[in-house]
């Protein structure tokens, strides 16, 4: 089905509904035994090979020449690839295809230059410390800072929102404003930092390829595998039951897949290979760094007159996508005159592409810290302001919202978290010699569907089989999977087998952009739909009428046992769902409100994360203990945006100077004291047949503006440059007495 | 050194008697320039033979030296439950139990452990019952995709010992106190060798807590 009116009654709004409960996660235990098999690991053969990367070790230019022959003498290698020996690929964007080795270009610091394979992995790693490259450096492009004015207009593409909006006349508006604010924010490159790193096996029987590999969207990768390889979309397998965290990192395939493929062709054997924790920083993509310009304009009473928001990123001159930072600039909050413009500025350093909530994550940063700045100049409370500006419909569509809960949830946040006892004045609350603060930031996600497909089998052994390409990337899709599949058929959850991870099985949306749940889990809903109306069919009762539970089906005073209605072959059913039009005629976020307190340190400027809520609404909640995990999660992300993370740019080399994670620092158990997230009620009829929204990335979005505001109640320092380190703090902590 | 294309060359050599070429070896950080001087021997590193008491029981394991004790159980021994984050230290996830202590098992080379006992997370569980740690986990939702999960347990039964032993840690106020309380602060700060991007650390604390308080 097409998502293309509101949904009514449905079998998950039962009030004894499974869906929602807080099921332990159904693949914990082969997790916390070990059990559970990522891409590396994979019964081998004695036959498998293990290929290491040799990385360009320089920002752009050429190989002039490369000489394997040390490399090629070393014991156990078998084979090295290099430009000159690695077969023509397809080519397009990093959405579509990876192409490797291709010529002897060096388009950015990293980037294969070779591969080295051999029996063993201890043996590959020698090997390829001895292939020398000697290369032709080139002046080239890296830092986006100092190269603002080579930005241009990304052009408008399928898929990608458009990179320019406005409404009424911004300029004119602003400039006459009677309260005006115009802020520059900056944030940096980050990395993912999943804790697996990218991994992949590759197998070939005669012309069919199976890759065991960490790969967040298999549907979509095996479309560009295929490309890449120039062979067959079904000779391509793709295998990826577990994936080690991927926040993005691994939504397309990557140069550890494409490289074990070729190998192991030229081989005949299987070849696996991980990246390095060093090398993934730059052979895989990160999130590009921003410069924002935020403009707000007032009147006395502090309703927005004029919101403007300008935004660059970088990426690779081959690539068109850019991070998306005005997004919710373009939704969140009134004012009839609007401008967003996203310029894309192309740098030779590595892909630029997304990573957990693209564009909010980073805009929001800003927007939110903007609203703070807005509400001091304006003598209001921050949260007063956000509802003065609250708008009924879709300031830029003039479209109404699917479901918009932001001020229910700022209000109930600020009654748990104690808002009423922050001082509105910075710098006044002293406990010792750290100086604590409150601050608040809304969040606000984005709500896509995608196309995703499902089938269903219920055997006459009583377990019910689903089937889809769909991944569990640590969101806990087995077990919502299996508790939609449960409730549906009225059978417990352990009689459904959800079987995920493998292209094998139907089309799937894959896990990005907080669409997975939604798009998969609704086409499983529509496969047991369909299957629920065979059975209903069988024991010649009304579909309409007919309940299921404990593995039967009752109508009208009659009940039969399912098993006795599916023969001796059991019975399948396939379902599909697809956006319609709900996308186009409701404008669809999923809202929350993030509270952080913190401690800063009055003459050190060391900056201590206190305590931190999150008050979410996202529609129904599909299991309130994953959930809750996942928005944490998000909200961890965001810690580590406001105070931690950032790659450190070599700008005479094009490299990232701390590409481990000794140097790249993500928030560890003691950055992260008391913190909690809640959902209120919500049922989203727009937005898909689960009435869900996604949450995957709700967390993130906002929650570090929230510590940046919390850091400015505490000691009057605003940094608008992240990530808010004490060095950046100290410049402007007013000086102690 | 700026933004010209000169060679550094630097001998392994003079990179472990000179201060100055260690430098400027950071600064460029380019692999090939470490490597570059002297082939390595292209003769073949001979096994040695490793006896590894793992979960109990004796495995004997002919081993290239450079092996890490992560990439025997995962490579050579189907151990996979160990996992590798960054063969470097950094993360924790190749946390396993030497001797009942703590270590990562990516920071040492296996031929080193010769007749010592390992204990990973496959070696935790009772037969079909599982460790109080790993229960726990389940319960609390310690875990999301489960890549950090093994280090975290096998951390945090290391951590657990260390505690009860009354080592303190650097949040110990009074360093003298015989057993230090393992409030969420201690745990928190004793945990912060392992990495969890997923970022479960609350769950992990309380599913700790929890555990902490079950007799072993
Ligand atoms: S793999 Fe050993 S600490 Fe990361
Ligand atoms: S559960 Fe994913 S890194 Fe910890």
């Amino acid at each position: 089905m097409d998502m293309n009116a509101p949904i009514g009654q449905n079998a998950l709004d039962d009030p004894k509904s499974i869906v929602g409960k807080p099921l332990d996660r159904i693949d914990g235990r082969l997790k916390v035994t070990g059990a559970a098999r990522y891409a590396y690991e994979f019964a081998q053969e004695t036959t498998t090979t293990y290929g290491y990367v040799v990385e360009a070790a320089i920002g752009k230019g050429r190989i002039r020449s490369i000489d394997t022959r040390a490399a090629e003498r070393s014991p156990g290698v078998v084979l090295i690839l290099t430009h000159r020996n690695t077969p023509g690929q397809g080519t397009g964007s990093h959405h579509e295809a990876h192409p490797v080795l291709t010529d002897a270009n060096v388009n950015y610091y990293g980037q294969p230059a070779a591969f080295v394979v051999a029996e063993t992995f201890e043996q590959a790693r020698a090997a390829a410390y001895l292939v020398r490259v000697d290369y032709e450096r080139v002046a080239g492009k890296y830092a986006l800072e100092s190269n603002l004015k080579y930005a241009g207009s990304p052009p408008a593409q399928e898929g990608q929102p458009h990179p320019d909006s406005a409404v009424g006349d911004f300029t004119g508006a602003f400039a006459s404003a009677p309260v005006q604010l115009d802020v520059t924010y900056t944030t940096p490159l980050q990395s993912h930092a999943m804790m697996e790193p990218h991994a992949s096996m590759a197998v070939w029987e005669g012309d069919k390829l199976t890759l065991h590999t960490a790969n967040q969207m298999l549907s979509q990768g095996q479309e560009a595998v295929a490309r890449t390889l120039k062979m067959p979309v079904e000779n391509v397998r793709l295998i990826s039951p577990f994936i080690g965290g991927g926040f993005g990192g691994k939504l397309w395939v990557n140069a550890d897949a494409i490289l074990a493929a070729i190998a192991a062709r030229q081989l005949n054997r299987p070849v696996k290979t991980a990246l390095t924790r060093q090398q993934i920083f730059h052979v895989t993509t990160h999130r590009s760094d921003t410069v924002q310009r935020i403009r707000l304009g007032t009147d006395r009473d502090g309703r927005i007159v004029a919101i403007g928001h300008d935004v660059f990123s970088g990426n690779l001159p081959s690539e068109q996508s850019f991070e998306t930072a005005a997004m919710q600039t373009r939704t969140l909050y009134v004012g009839a005159n609007r401008l967003t413009r996203h310029r894309l500025v192309p740098l030779d350093i590595p892909i630029a592409s997304s990573m957990r909530a693209p564009g909010e994550a980073v805009g929001m940063l800003a927007l939110e810290c903007a609203m703070d700045e807005l509400a001091a100049k304006l003598n209001l409370d921050p949260i007063d302001l956000r509802i003065r500006n609250e708008p009924t419909e879709d300031p830029e569509k003039h479209i109404p919202y699917s479901s918009r809960h932001l001020i229910a949830c700022l209000q109930e946040g600020a009654k748990r978290f104690g808002w009423d006892k922050r001082n509105p004045k910075p710098g006044q609350v002293a406990d010792g010699r750290w100086l604590v603060g409150m601050g608040v930031a809304a969040a606000s996600r984005g709500n896509p569907l995608r196309t995703s497909k499902a089938n269903v089998r219920l055997d006459p052994d009583g377990i019910l089989t689903a089937k889809m390409a769909m991944t569990d990337i640590g969101t806990g899709t087995y077990t919502i999977m299996t508790q939609i599949a449960a409730e549906m058929l009225g059978l417990p959850p352990d009689r459904i087998r959800m079987e995920l991870g493998d292209t094998r099985f139907p089309e799937a949306a894959g896990s990005g952009g907080s669409f997975g749940a939604a798009s998969a889990g609704s086409a499983l809903f529509d496969a047991c739909e369909t299957l629920r109306a065979k059975l209903a069919g069988a024991a010649g009762m009304d579909p309409k009428a007919a309940r299921f539970a404990d593995g039967n089906i009752e109508a009208g005073g009659r009940s039969k046992r399912l098993t006795d209605l599916v023969g001796n072959a059991g019975m399948e059913a396939d379902g599909e769902i697809g956006p319609g039009t709900t996308l186009k005629d409701f404008s669809q976020q999923s809202y929350g409100a993030h509270f952080a307190e913190v401690a800063v340190d009055m003459d050190t400027g060391e900056i201590r994360l206190r305590r931190m809520l999150g008050v979410f609404t996202a529609g129904r909640i599909l299991n309130e203990k994953t959930a809750r995990s996942q928005a944490i999660g998000g909200m961890v992300f965001g810690i580590g945006a406001a105070l931690e993370e950032g790659l450190n740019l070599d700008p005479r080399f094009g490299h990232f100077v701390n590409h481990d994670l000794a140097e790249y620092h993500v928030p560890v158990h003691a950055d992260v004291p008391v913190i909690d997230a809640v959902f209120l009620p919500e049922l989203d009829t727009k937005s898909n047949p689960l009435k869900s929204k996604g949450i995957g990335e709700l967390g993130i979005s906002g929650a570090g503006a929230a510590l940046a505001n919390a850091i400015y109640n505490a000691c009057g320092a605003r940094v608008r440059d992240y990530p808010i380190t004490l060095d950046k703090v100290l410049t402007v902590l007013p000086v102690q007495a | 050194m700026d933004n010209d294309d000169r060679r550094v060359r630097v001998t392994r050599r003079t990179v472990l008697e000179s201060g100055t070429a260690t430098a400027a070896l950071m600064l460029t950080g380019f692999p090939e320039v470490a490597l570059s001087a002297e082939p390595l021997s292209d003769k073949a590193v001979a096994p040695v033979a490793v006896d590894l008491q793992i979960n109990g029981q004796s495995h004997t394991l002919h081993l290239d030296p450079r092996t890490t004790l992560l990439d025997a159980l995962r490579e050579h021994l189907a151990l996979t439950g160990s996992k590798k984050g960054c063969d470097h230290g950094q993360c924790g996830a190749c946390t396993v139990l030497l001797d009942g202590r703590r270590i990562n098992s990516c920071l040492t080379l296996a031929v080193m452990h010769d007749g010592q006992s390992i204990t990973t997370i496959e070696g935790l569980a009772d037969g079909a019952t599982l460790h109080p740690l790993q229960a726990a986990f389940i319960a609390h939702d310690g875990c999301q995709c489960g890549y950090c999960t093994s280090g975290q347990i096998c951390s945090a039964a290391g951590m657990l010992g260390e505690s009860r032993a009354g080592m303190p840690s650097y949040v110990t106020a009074d360093l003298a106190e015989a057993r230090p309380e393992l409030t969420d602060a201690e745990i928190r700060e004793r945990m912060s060798g392992n990495i969890c991007r997923c970022a479960a650390y609350p769950n992990i604390v309380a599913a700790i807590r929890e555990a902490a308080g079950t007799p072993t």
